[in-house]
């Protein structure tokens, strides 16, 4: 899993490449937390284009930082997941507390 | 059970092989030319129930995980996942979507759910001290060719 931070008009976007799972989302957890936490990003949005996979662990790092951003005064923006990717995300109801685009 | 073919294996508890399981799984699947689809839900059950053993079964300890992998006749892909593990105290209450006993690791309490919805159909053993066994069947639609 890699992750690599840039800015689009004014939107910090997360994007996110590889397999999404429980081994990588602690490390990916911290990294998350520690730009949220600096930067304090009006809107961050994650971008899953090019993840490959995604089981639960993803939900709860998804959650976690949701209730971190709004913490700080930000929202969460979820980006071009694939349809494997959506059905999780269906399956979990994350899109009544987080926008999918 | 009529077994077409089946592979077994055994690895240590650590997080880097909830990849390596749905590497070997995918890798034995294919044969059955499996849609994207069904491929992709047999990857994320595997990883489901292998990350429970981890995160659950062997909470701050480590094991064994053992991994059977059947295709049977009428193109069923059978799964079984068993951990010796710290069991669990109420099948019925894990199985329950969001119900999660590690919140503090981010663990959404959505493993089962995932697995129920994913595969056709899920059974759950489990003794506590002893550990848990998680069976899985999938049939692979027929299509074209």
């Amino acid at each position: 899993m890699k992750l690599d931070m840039k800015s689009e008009n004014g939107t910090a976007i997360a994007c996110l490449s590889g397999e999404l799972d429980h081994h990588c989302a602690r490390t990916l957890r911290t990294e998350l937390d520690r730009f949220i936490i600096v930067n304090q990003p009006e809107v961050l949005a994650i971008d899953f284009r090019s993840v490959t996979f995604m089981d639960s662990s993803g939900i709860g790092l998804i959650i976690g930082r949701n209730k971190l951003i709004k913490e700080c005064g930000g929202t969460l923006e979820i980006r071009n997941p694939q349809p494997y990717i959506r059905r999780v995300l269906k399956l979990s109801g994350i899109e009544r507390i987080v926008r999918i685009h | 059970m009529d077994i077409i073919n089946e592979i077994k294996f055994t690895m240590p508890s650590l997080s880097v092989n909830e990849g390596t399981a749905r590497a070997v799984v995918s890798s034995f699947v294919i044969q059955a030319d499996p849609t994207v689809e069904e491929l992709s839900d047999i990857r994320t059950a595997v990883s489901e129930a292998v990350t429970n053993s981890i995160v659950h079964g062997y909470r701050n300890t480590s094991g064994k995980i053992d991994l059977t992998v059947r295709l049977l006749a009428g193109r069923e892909v059978y799964i079984r996942i068993k951990d010796s593990g710290c069991g669990i105290e109420d099948v019925k209450k894990a199985m329950e979507p969001l119900f999660t006993t590690a919140p503090e690791e981010e663990r959404s309490g959505l493993g089962f759910s995932v697995m129920e919805s994913f595969m056709d159909r899920l059974t759950v053993k489990s003794q506590p001290g002893k550990g848990t066994t998680v069976t899985m069947r999938k049939r692979l639609k027929v299509h074209g060719g």
